[in-house]
């Protein structure tokens, strides 16, 4: 007897009335997904009006995440959306908030300090904002303090700027065969150091533009076995300063992850460069860089625009030396909100806690994005 | 059955006497035609015959009286190469002849590849150029030919070589100079001529020189105009960095350089110093306050 009928019909009605249930008793976290519904309804723990608050902040209900704030009056809605996602478009502009966790810091029967740590989904990979939360007991239910930050403003006015931009063109298809076209720029790898660590073989090293014109570079490499045949290639990625100005020097990092180094006979490398149009601004000062060392062993120090053009988002990218010059690491980070002229912006680069014993200088050079392409 | 006899009797002496004909036809042609020229192909027998000649890129069919001269007029055969005619008579190939297209002597064009077209002042067989000579109908004149090469920079210094081509080729090094300007660098063959343009730039910064200034609560940091080893000015948006080490912190600026000069203001901390760097190359340190 054929039972094939007999068993679709079955799973056609389970599929039916499961579909029922789940939309007639929706389970809570999914409900707070969906954004109908609050997966904790009341604020009877200081726990629970932070966990209501970052689940305003995750369904964008910005508006009801303001009325749950105890110090509302302090600042107004629109500033409370500004400082979650930046008075100009930044990195956190263009993100969402994926989860949230809410760490308990300490506690008392009228207030309470909560550590709420945001993880949001952007561009360039996930990126975590932390903020202290004090929370205050308001009759039966509690209510968070927000621990505004205001973003500076800028004042209206008008920045003179006598900017150097470099255009290009190319050669055209009407012209004939053997007339030259515009040089690529000459670019030249000056360091090149391969390390194992824990997820697999890692190459770093720096990059040179040694011409006078503009490029835009990429590196990649490729690791030859000992009878010089190609394991894997894999490329520097966001791991590098995309583009180099005229005798500007950029680190890159390529990761090969799940190889060995006691597999690798040689490697083989590959800059590549191309000439692109690009302006000379911004110009960003880096001050007060500090290595601070394990634990929690990282470069922190602030990004100055000093030119009149907003950066909306800034990549920072560290190189990390030992005693004798050589590249111990290179790590990278990301602004959050935008660069504002003459406005500083802290950052913080993260150093693996094993390797930062060996670091003993660093240099840092930044790439940025503004609104309208790479500048 | 006695028709079907008469017409296979029929058939054969025909084809017999197609076979007779075509063993009979010859054609003379010449061993070698240059380029472009006319020609003549000569032939012997009687009736009519059919003449193909086929080559690189072309074919030619003409209708010839066997005994008379089938006459090519210039310009029929204008690509260099092997050629094959072939003589037909009654469908049957009675001759069939090699000859070669030669290239016409005279140069008519020079193409050029000159690399690179940018590149640093004072480099020795730096700049390649190489030549390949044709014909005015494009084909490659494979004889040896002599090529002058002239590199000319807009100051008046020109640097030469001569060379001669093998294989329709001919190649050369040069120097770059030791100023910045747009080359001309030039082949001639003959009166033809080609041109391309060599950009010469300066080299890396030497004796990277800043100094210092007290502006209120910020340091402005100045290079000297900024020049090679040559003494060519490095142009304008050459990034130069300017780092302040103090107390254990640092501060880095990438600055371009703007009218010949990277200017940037730093804040003062006391006992800092203030070194600068454009490239891999090493400017002067300042101490502060110390």
């Amino acid at each position: 007897m054929n039972k094939g009928p007999l068993i679709a019909g079955t799973l056609g009605a389970a599929t039916i009335a499961l579909v029922a249930i789940g939309t007639l008793w929706p389970a809570p976290s999914a409900a707070a997904y969906a954004g109908t519904h609050r997966m904790l309804g009341s604020s009877s723990t200081p726990e629970a009006a932070v966990d209501n608050l970052g689940d305003d902040i995750r369904s964008r209900n910005f508006a009801k995440a303001y009325a749950s704030l105890a110090n509302k009056a302090q600042f107004s809605e629109s500033e409370f959306v500004r400082d979650l996602n930046g008075a100009y478009p930044g990195l956190l502009t263009y993100s969402n908030l994926e989860s949230f966790q809410v760490r308990p810091l300490h506690a008392s029967d009228s207030d309470a300090e909560l550590q709420l740590n945001l993880h949001w989904s952007t561009v360039v990979g996930p990126e975590v904002t932390t903020r202290d939360i004090h929370v205050v007991k308001d009759g039966d239910n509690w209510a968070p303090e927000w621990p505004i930050i205001k973003e500076a403003q800028v004042p209206p006015q008008v920045i003179p700027v006598n900017y150097l931009r470099w255009d290009v063109i190319y050669r055209g298809p009407g012209d004939d065969w053997g007339t030259q076209d515009v040089e690529a720029p000459h670019v030249r790898i000056v360091d090149m150091h391969p390390v194992e660590r824990a997820e697999g073989v890692v190459i770093m090293g720096e990059l040179l533009n040694e011409d006078v014109v503009p490029a835009y570079v990429t590196v990649t490499a490729t690791l030859l076995n000992k009878n010089k045949e190609p394991i894997s290639t894999e490329g520097s990625f966001d791991k590098i300063s995309h583009l180099l100005l005229p005798k500007q020097v950029t680190p890159f990092l390529i990761k090969f992850p799940n190889i060995s180094m006691s597999d690798v006979g040689s490697i083989r490398m590959d800059p590549v460069s191309s000439l692109i149009a690009a302006s000379a601004d911004p110009v960003i000062e880096i001050a007060d860089e500090q290595l601070h060392p394990a634990p929690d062993a990282d470069l922190t120090g602030q990004l100055i625009n000093q030119s009149g053009q907003v950066v909306n988002v800034a990549h920072v990218l560290g190189t990390f030396y030992d005693k004798s010059g050589n590249v111990v690491w290179v790590a990278d980070t990301y602004t959050k909100r935008a660069l504002l002229p003459q406005t500083p912006l802290a950052f913080d680069i993260h150093i693996p806690e094993d390797l930062a014993k060996n670091v003993a200088s660093q240099r840092t050079v930044i790439a940025t994005y503004s609104s309208g392409g790479a500048q | 059955m006695k028709l079907r006899s008469s017409m296979l009797i029929s058939s054969l002496a025909s084809t017999a006497m197609q076979f007779a004909f075509a063993q009979s036809a010859t054609m003379t042609i010449p061993k070698t035609v240059e380029a472009g020229q006319g020609f003549t192909v000569a032939s012997v027998g009687s009736g009519n015959a059919t003449l193909f000649i086929v080559g690189p890129g072309q074919v030619l069919k003409r209708d010839v009286k066997l005994g008379e001269p089938a006459d090519f007029p210039a310009g029929m055969l204008y690509s260099a190469g092997r050629y094959v005619a072939l003589l037909e008579v009654g469908g049957a190939a009675a001759q069939t002849e090699v000859f070669d297209v030669l290239p016409v002597k005279d140069v008519a064009n020079v193409n050029f590849l000159a690399r690179p077209s940018r590149l640093p002042v004072g480099l020795h067989d730096a700049i390649t150029g190489a030549v390949y000579v044709f014909d005015k109908y494009h084909n490659l004149i494979a004889a040896p030919e002599s090529v002058s090469f002239e590199l000319a920079h807009p100051g008046g210094a020109v640097e030469k070589r001569v060379a001669q081509t093998h294989d329709g080729a001919a190649w050369a090094a040069m120097d770059s100079t030791s100023q910045q300007g747009a080359d001309t660098f030039t082949a001639r063959v003959g009166d033809i001529s080609s041109m391309r343009v060599v950009e010469q730039v300066p080299g890396d910064p030497c004796g990277l020189k800043m100094s210092a200034k007290q502006s209120g609560q910020l340091l402005d940091l100045s290079t000297d105009p900024v020049r090679d080893c040559s003494g060519n000015a490095v142009p304008d948006g050459t990034i130069v960095t300017f780092t302040e080490v103090y107390h254990g912190a640092q501060s880095t600026v990438d600055v371009p350089i703007k009218r010949g000069v990277a200017e940037v203001s730093m804040p003062i901390h006391n006992g800092a110093t203030i070194s600068v760097a454009s490239g891999v190359v090493m400017g002067n340190q300042i101490g502060w306050g110390k």
